[in-house]
């Protein structure tokens, strides 16, 4: 199945020349194929989709072009839930050889079924990830997620065996045994979320293996938000490079984008999936570049097809040819969830911005509080941060001191959100820790 | 000839302040003087103790925001005008005072202060023989 017609130094990371480096024209062409067929298919086999399509007054005739995709209805995870278990599925169970299940904090989960040809699909996507990072069929990869009803175990490890390097499940069982096995069967690769990677540091550390006795050289990090910080200390602590892989069950699972060598945005599989950035307010589409709630239709998904699912991630899309030669598009960092985003005179307010402010200020505990009030008419933003212990030195012995340290974070609040925003410090450890990132939002403007 | 004032950064909430007298009590630290500079919503607590290094680990310890700073202490006579007198000296030598508190120890006043310049406040120390006092001075008043 790999093509190896375009071979030079530069395509030799990359696994599927032929979809990863088409030309625009030719993907745009290819998309709008795959659109009519795929809404033809879920007009006549889901009657969630034909319902909403009927009260949209749209055929699936009106869907020519990957441009018509705008007019189409959104789904939510919402409806997911409302279609619980099997309402979505668009393929007969005759058809369905697999079921994950993503776990829902409330109510039900959301289940996916997955025709044979889908886990090809998905094994592909996930082979053109594991080559971008380096992975060769020489290489000995361990799948270090958790096995079972989440897409990641198996997901990547139908990846690894299609790519046709040595898989070892691993699971997030037994560390100590895994880094036995990562020591002496010399593993080279691994999939894991990145805070087990650092867990695996730590249990090194404990263990007194240093990452000179351990040839690990590649790690495929995702399925939980992770920072640069985060990146260069599982690198520094294992001997890797980590490289972001990012997906989600409803949609497949892990492959849907990808880091190349460059490192700089994610590549989308979009012969499969295809992404669109829109307004999560207005819902309208936005330009290549601003960022956005991140939406994505299954292209070839037989199981269950999803039209333009709202991921709630929030980022931006990056055309154009990367340097390493692949033309599928990037996309950004996720900067957030856009169901955090507040409205604050009129301003769309991300939490993770406030948060991307206190980060870079080692002034501060990587904590904060937003305190949205209404005064008068008129709505007020505070920001509350806890002062570092290590930072808080002599100087502070008088209170301009503090105010001045309170200035300067309120003047670089205000350059990023573009409202200005009153700073409360307060002393270490007295913001909560949590969670979620609503957990940092106090909204006091119940009218 | 400084000597070691710990400054606290505690919010205005019931249970702040508390939290640092309870901890200090726990270390068996004396607390010789202290002083409250507050806005609205937070004030820096400045206080004179025994072993101050000490107190700091502890407080630090109990996640207290704490820092050391470098302040003067001048034994004067308990009598009026004395006071005026030594802030005269530092103002004549053009060294403004960043903020200065007193108290009585032993029948004896103690003025503590923190200014912009500290060698030039030493040789006005030195120049107008002000008493100053240390750490074990203080210690062995209390
Ligand atoms: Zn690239």
């Amino acid at each position: 199945m790999r093509d190896s017609t375009n071979l030079n130094t530069k395509t030799e990371m990359i696994w599927n020349p032929n979809k990863e480096c088409m030309s625009r024209d030719e993907m745009s062409e290819l998309q709008g194929k795959r659109l009519r067929k795929i809404v033809e298919y879920v007009y006549h086999n889901v009657p969630f989709y034909r319902n909403k399509l009927q009260e949209m007054d749209i055929r699936p005739d009106d869907i020519q072009t990957i441009e018509d995709i705008r007019n189409l209805p959104f789904t939510t995870k919402k409806d997911l839930r409302d279609n619980y278990p099997f309402g979505l599925q668009a393929a007969p169970q005759s058809e369905i050889i697999r079921v994950h299940a993503s776990s829902g904090t409330t109510g039900n989960p959301t289940i996916v079924g997955y025709t044979r040809k889908d886990i090809g699909v998905w094994s592909e996507c996930m082979a053109r990830c594991l080559t971008a990072y380096g992975v060769t069929r020489e290489d000995i990869f361990s799948v270090a997620y958790g096995y079972g009803l989440f897409t990641g175990g198996l997901g990547a490890h139908y990846g690894v065996e299609h790519l046709g390097a040595s898989v070892i499940p691993a699971g997030t069982g037994n560390t100590e045994k895994h880094l036995k096995l990562i020591r002496d069967l010399g593993i080279t690769g691994i999939a894991c979320t990145p805070s087990y990677a650092l867990y695996l540091a730590e249990t090194m550390d404990k263990l007194g293996i240093r990452k000179e006795d351990i040839k690990l050289r590649i790690g495929a990090f995702g399925a939980e938000p992770w920072t640069e910080n985060m990146r260069k200390e599982i690198e520094e602590r294992l001997g890797l490079k980590g490289y972001n892989i990012y997906g989600l069950s409803e949609v497949m699972g892990p492959s849907v984008s990808y880091e190349c060598q460059m490192q700089h945005g994610s590549h989308i599989n979009e012969d499969h999936f295809f992404p669109e950035i829109i307004n999560p307010t207005t819902l309208e589409p936005l330009p290549n570049g601003q960022t956005g709630e991140l939406v994505f239709t299954t292209l070839t998904k037989e199981g269950m097809p999803v039209l333009r699912y709202r991921t709630r991630d929030l980022c931006s899309l990056l055309p154009g040819t990367c340097d390493c030669g692949r033309t599928n598009v990037r996309m950004g960092r996720i900067e957030g969830r856009s169901d955090d985003m507040l409205i604050i005179r009129g301003i769309n307010v991300f939490p993770s911005q406030v948060e991307s402010v206190v980060l870079s200020m080692p002034e501060f505990a990587p904590r904060y509080m937003l305190i949205v009030d209404r005064v008068n008419n008129l709505d007020t933003l505070q920001v509350q941060v806890e002062i570092r212990q290590e930072f808080f030195t002599g100087v502070f012995d008088t209170p301009a001191a503090v105010d001045q340290l309170e200035k300067k974070l309120a003047a670089k609040l205000k350059s990023v959100l573009s409202i200005s925003a009153k700073v409360q410090l307060k002393a270490p450890n007295t913001i909560e820790r949590s969670q979620g990132k609503s957990a940092h939002v106090i909204d006091k403007r119940k009218l | 000839m400084t000597i070691h004032q710990l400054s606290i950064f505690i919010e205005n909430r019931s249970g702040t302040l508390i939290k640092v007298l309870d901890a200090l009590k726990e270390a068996n630290i004396q607390i010789i003087a202290s002083t409250i500079a507050d806005t609205a919503e937070y004030g820096i607590y400045r206080l004179i103790c025994s072993e101050p290094l000490r107190a700091c680990e502890e407080l630090k310890n109990a996640n207290v925001a704490v820092a050391l700073s470098g302040v003067f202490a001048i034994e004067i006579d308990d009598q009026p005008g004395r006071a005026a007198e030594a802030v005269k000296a530092f103002s004549e030598a053009g060294i403004s005072i960043t903020y200065m508190y007193s108290f009585l120890l032993r029948g004896k006043g103690i003025l503590i202060f923190r200014t912009d310049d500290n060698e030039k406040a030493a040789a006005v120390i030195r120049d107008n023989h002000l008493k100053s006092i240390d750490e074990n001075d203080l210690s062995a008043l209390a």
